[in-house]
């Protein structure tokens, strides 16, 4: 399984240049950001390269945060590759809370993170589909 | 389980009684003052008519601006060589106001202060120590002394110097602690910076919260970290200071020691008697205290009358937790509203944290109010959905609280400035 790291942050300038700069500070990569927000806050998703690492210094320095697992797929970078995901997924009535993706080798390969209600169940499925799903070790060598 | 078993279950009958015989001392002494005597005659009250508390209705309460126009000596009532004490307002905002104290005088409410001590459990065997600022300030002296008068080894260490205190409740393994409600929260933080758990490194059973009003979830909460049983007190230097009322450890409301004071509860406008269970100001009548009496003191402190005998047998009768003062409330859109109220709605959340700050702003002719609330760390799961729903749902508590709904604003840990002293939770932006 990989995992994710959810930080609660006000929308204010300055907040995303500190926790990257935190990161950035202890030698963690980041692979993949997504912010949402609403009525003034937000979340930051960020799959870091040593999420438990990366835990630790943002718990340090007092941002709400949060670790998570979450599923990574590996997918070839053509068009029909989140279909297939979502396809295998929606026949098995697992609904997707949240979902992300990133391009490792410009169009060859590409990650889906995808956050579910029923984590291990989803796990199982898309393994049984022949997908290819990484742990937090393969996304830092990515 | 009583200090003074047949002064704290006296029959309300007998309590009447005393109180009207002191209260005849005490206009008779009252009339040494200048400030009285011209009260007296201002109003055409002839002072032996004064015999039981109903007859104090017929003397115009005496108020802050009072005392502080009596400054010096306008409220002393013995020659100046047989007062061995005086306490002092900071005068922030202009002339202070002064309370003499004969030494009969501190002996008695060193009793009050030990009578209160007891009544929540603090023995001789326990440590006690004393978190609250001494000097002109009369929540360090006065609890000081009375912990003393108990037996219990007093630790003198003032307000503040949080690594100095944390060293001591170490060491000393202090039992009984006298704080301030907010510094009590930021102290567990820097408790837990150390690496210490307020629960498992130290022994303190007994807390007694004082100086600052607070709501019972905020109680509840300092209960929780320390894991020790934490009584809320009230007083006033104005009225000796505290040990005027303080809760037995049913934890339901603070007796108010009637042998010492008249207490009223009076509609601020108006001035009547509030119905119990009603919120109103408190007005006390010093009834055993030479120095300097004081008649129908209006504290400014809001709360209600308790009229229920209580459980643990005393007789003397409660008020509630202090609800706010009649200078903190704040009209907003034609309500009255009082932050404790806010507090109290905030702290029930778990998912809060213990900082706050309510900000009072007026766009375009109307008046907009900004909760800011803390988000707790440790509660946050990553969802945004959440958030957004506990952000609704305090709204509507709120709502349903206050009868407006204020725009509620989470922010991150620590960007609410940490409270140092007494807090100051409202910020008010609006160009009257
Ligand atoms: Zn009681």
């Amino acid at each position: 399984m990989a995992r994710q790291l959810s930080i609660f942050a006000e929308n204010k300038p300055g907040r995303i240049e500190k926790i990257t700069r935190l990161l950035s500070q202890e030698g963690i990569n980041i692979r993949a950001i997504t912010i949402s927000s609403a009525n003034g806050f937000g979340v930051i998703k960020i799959l870091a390269s040593e999420p438990q690492k990366a835990f630790e210094v943002l718990r340090n320095h007092n941002f709400p945060v949060y670790l998570q697992e979450v599923i990574a797929v590996v997918m070839n970078d053509e068009p029909g590759g989140l279909h297939r995901v979502a396809q295998a997924l929606a026949e098995n009535q697992i609904n997707i809370e949240d979902a992300y993706g990133f391009v490792i080798k410009s169009g060859e390969k590409a990650v889906l993170v995808i956050q579910v209600e029923n984590q291990p169940q989803a796990h199982n499925i898309l393994e049984r589909n022949g997908f290819q799903l990484l742990t937090d070790e393969e996304i830092y060598q990515l | 389980m009583y200090w003074e078993k047949q002064l704290e279950t006296i029959p309300r009958e007998e309590l009447s009684l005393l109180q009207a015989e002191r209260l005849k001392k005490t206009i008779a002494n009252a009339q040494r003052t200048s400030f009285y005597r011209r009260l007296f005659s201002h109003n055409k009250i002839d002072p032996e008519k004064i015999k039981s508390p109903e007859d104090l209705k017929f003397i115009p309460p005496t108020t802050k601006v009072d005392l502080r126009e009596g400054f010096p000596f306008g409220f002393l009532a013995v020659p100046l060589e047989e007062a061995v004490r005086l306490h002092s307002s900071s005068g922030t905002t202009g002339t202070p106001t002064v309370i003499y104290y004969t030494a009969s005088d501190l002996d008695r409410w060193t009793n009050q202060v030990a009578r209160s001590m007891y009544a929540v459990g603090m023995r001789k065997n326990d440590v006690f120590q004393n978190m609250m600022s001494y000097g002109l300030f009369t929540g360090g002296l006065g609890m000081h002394y009375g912990a003393e008068r108990l037996g219990a080894l007093t630790i003198p260490i003032g307000a503040g110097n949080s690594k100095r205190q944390i060293w001591f409740l170490k060491f000393f393994k202090s039992t009984a602690i006298h704080i301030i409600p907010s510094y009590a929260l930021l102290l567990a933080q820097l408790i837990k910076a150390e690496d210490l758990d307020p629960r498992q490194d130290f022994n303190i059973r007994i807390m007694l919260l004082g100086a600052e009003p607070h709501s019972e979830e905020t109680r509840r909460r300092i209960e929780e970290i320390y894991g020790a049983k934490a009584y809320n007190s009230y007083g006033l230097s104005e009225v000796n200071g505290p040990g005027v009322a303080f809760e037995c450890v049913f934890q339901e409301g603070m007796h108010l020691w009637e042998d010492y004071y008249i207490l009223e509860i009076l509609n601020p406008q108006t001035l009547s008697p509030t119905p119990p269970g009603e919120v109103g100001e408190i007005v006390l009548t010093t009834i055993y205290r030479d120095a300097t009496p004081l008649i129908r003191y209006r504290t400014g402190d809001l709360a209600s009358l308790l009229e229920e005998p209580c459980p643990c047998g005393r007789t003397h009768r409660r008020i509630s937790r202090i609800q706010g003062r009649t200078d903190d409330m704040f009209i907003f859109r034609g309500v009255n509203i009082f932050p404790m109220q806010i507090e109290k709605v905030l702290m029930s959340n778990p998912e809060v944290g213990n900082n706050y700050r309510i900000i009072l702003e007026r766009e375009d002719y109307r008046d907009k109010m900004i909760v800011e609330v803390e988000i707790k760390p440790e509660l946050f799961l990553g969802d945004l959905q959440k958030l957004a729903r506990l952000r609704e749902r305090i709204q509507s508590e709120l709502h349903s609280e206050i009868l407006v709904t204020p725009e509620v604003i989470l922010v991150e840990p620590g960007s609410i400035p940490a409270p140092e002293g007494k807090v100051q939770r409202v910020i008010d932006h609006r160009q009257l």
